[in-house]
């Protein structure tokens, strides 16, 4: 079940910095979201704070509400651990585990977490998922093979192919294609219209094309200046976004004049 | 069909400067050069005329590279070419005492060993025959126990600092510990050892297991820090990858931080061991020595390879010439043992590191 995230008055700290402040955003359940803007804007740090890997940095806080499914992600009682089981995350750079094979990768959510699973219900898993992300048949003669053998795109696959694998209802996608070739970064844009039909995805990018070739929503983050907050400026509709933006700057970034 | 866009041409200065040609000695000359001055050293060490003479002789013969280089070369060859000769010399120096005592070991104590001398003990041996099997089991045991108290508490303490610490204060003052403690003098860790197993057996203890403790004070902070460099090798996108999984902390440090810095822990534990397997003046203290074999490591003295080829060396005995040969046999056997330790090292690192196939 995918699940809409709202977010509501999020500020974000590293220490005493206060790195994006005030946003409130709805992301929209089975749709993809982008997160665009400049370098530091915090688009990053907002998207990891989404399924609290934010905090795993010494020091890196969290003010305000993000709720999904009925929940507070932030309340006390919540487990970063059960956060994660719900919302899977994918990289900028490809990282499968190195002592494991193909196989083991895909099924290292599970497996990690002591889940035992039939050798059955375990390939199923592994086609399915496999499938689902486009690798299958360029691996699956060498499922046994480490996955770090793979190139950089299937890597990339592979990865997501684990973050499906533990069925999460939200993927959040950090730059997945910019360590990437073009070929690969189009398959990964496919993969991504097809998992938008079960999945909430949030997707940040550098690159405003795959922005508008890839999501519905799109959310542009900016800062005032070297070492100011980032903030939401603006977001909406991907086409009403591009073609009609409210704010000078969104219109100034999307036209390449800064960024 | 490829199109080559073009900038408008501006006129560009070109230099006339041609490239400097210069001469070179023949590449085989040198060798040879480099092979006589070899055969000088060698010659020096096997014939009477002396290591230090041949030595001299070699670094002469050397010499004559670099003198003609600037000669025929010029000023910026003939440098390059001293001071490779210095880092050669460098070298040479570094490895003629690891040749030295590796072929003295060799030489006097090959003739000593047989089935013999690895089978029996020393006990109501007087003369010649007799052995030092009491002495490997004693070391095979107290760097056995040496070891399964040091791994743990070492690679715990190595987590935590990379896991869990987050460079608080208290990692800090660990490390500087554990700094100090790598610097601790074998006898004091000794004298450690002897004095806490005082306050539980009463004066004059020996023990086993005391000498273990000594060895585990010794190999505790090579461990830690061996540990810790590796978890540190670690690339954090790992950690981060099984914790988006939703992978408890704990999980990942046993699932995915250990097992890929496996080959790299257990390659320093190897070489910690190493270290340890020959030190002698602890276990001189807490061990002492004896001529029969001992199982025991929590009843009474317990012979090992160190201490019996110092009491051997020390307390001959009349004739004192078998005992100094058996000295020289436990010697050999510890420096195979400690190469056999290294082997495996290298090993098991190949083995076990992540792979790359395809």
């Amino acid at each position: 079940m995918a699940h809409q995230i709202e977010v509501s008055n999020l500020n974000i700290y590293y220490g005493d910095f206060l790195a994006v402040e005030d946003v409130n955003i709805t992301i929209e359940a089975r749709s993809v979201t982008a997160f665009i803007g400049p370098s530091g804007c915090g688009k990053s740090t907002f998207l990891r704070s989404l399924n609290r890997m934010h905090e795993e940095i010494k020091g890196a806080r969290v003010e305000g509400k993000v709720m999904s499914n009925g929940h507070n992600l932030y309340d006390s009682a919540m487990d970063p651990v059960d956060v994660r089981r719900q919302i899977g995350m994918v990289f900028q750079r490809p990282n499968p585990f190195p002592t494991m094979s193909i196989e083991q990768n895909v099924l290292a959510g599970p497996r990690l977490n002591n889940k035992r699973l039939k050798k059955s219900v375990a390939d199923d898993l592994v086609e399915q998922s496999l499938t689902r992300s486009g690798l299958w048949n360029e691996v699956k003669d060498r499922l046994n093979k480490p996955g770090s053998g793979l190139s950089g795109g299937q890597q990339q696959r592979l990865c997501i192919a684990r973050a499906i694998a533990v069925e999460p209802d939200v993927l959040l996608m950090d730059e997945p294609c910019s360590a990437l070739d073009p070929i690969s970064t189009s398959v990964i844009e496919d993969l991504i219209h097809q998992l938008k039909d079960d999945y909430t995805i949030a997707i940040v990018t550098h690159n405003m094309q795959q922005a508008a070739r890839v999501s519905d929503n799109t959310a542009f983050f900016n800062l005032d200046g070297v070492g100011k907050p980032g903030r939401l400026i603006e977001h909406g509709p991907t086409e009403i976004l591009f073609s009609t933006p409210s704010n000078p700057a969104t219109e100034a970034y999307i036209q390449g004049r800064f960024g | 069909m490829t199109t080559t866009l073009e900038r408008p041409q501006k006129d560009q200065p070109t230099s006339d400067r041609p490239f400097k040609q210069s001469k070179r000695i023949p590449a085989g000359s040198v060798w040879v050069v480099w092979t006589l001055a070899g055969l000088a050293l060698v010659t020096g060490f096997v014939t009477d005329l002396g290591g230090a003479k041949g030595f001299g002789l070699a670094w002469l013969i050397a010499a004559s590279i670099p003198a003609m280089s600037f000669a025929v070369e010029g000023r910026r060859k003939a440098t390059d070419r001293f001071v490779t000769l210095l880092v050669v010399t460098a070298f040479t120096v570094a490895v003629i005492p690891l040749v030295s005592i590796i072929s003295t070991v060799f030489a006097k104590g090959f003739p000593v060993m047989s089935s013999e001398f690895f089978t029996s003990s020393m006990r109501n041996v007087v003369g010649e025959g007799g052995g030092i099997n009491h002495a490997i089991v004693g070391t095979l045991i107290i760097t056995g126990l040496a070891t399964i108290i040091s791994v743990p508490i070492g690679l715990f303490a190595a987590i935590y600092l990379v896991e869990y610490s987050e460079d608080s204060r208290t990692a800090h003052g660990l490390r500087f510990l554990v700094d100090v403690m790598t610097g601790i003098p074998s006898i004091v860790a000794g004298l450690f050892a002897y004095a806490l197993f005082v306050l539980f057996f009463g004066e004059g203890v020996r023990m086993g297991l005391g000498g273990a403790v000594a060895l585990s004070v010794l190999m505790i902070p090579v461990v830690i820090r061996s540990s810790e460099e590796m978890l540190k090798l670690v690339p954090n996108e790992l950690r981060e990858a099984s914790w988006a999984l939703g992978v408890p902390r704990w999980r990942t440090i046993l699932k995915v931080v250990l097992p890929t810095a496996l080959a790299g822990i257990v390659t320093g534990v190897t070489l910690a061991i190493a270290r340890v397997i020959g030190e002698t003046a602890p276990l001189l203290i807490i061990a002492g020595i004896t001529d029969s074999v001992n199982t025991n490591p929590l009843e009474g003295r317990m012979a090992t390879l160190p201490v019996f080829a110092y009491s051997a060396m020390m307390n001959p005995g009349v004739p004192p010439e078998p005992s100094i040969a058996r000295a020289w046999g436990a010697a050999l056997t510890l420096l195979i043992i400690v190469m056999a330790l290294n082997l495996i090292a290298r090993l098991i690192s190949a083995f076990f590191s992540p792979s790359k196939g395809r």
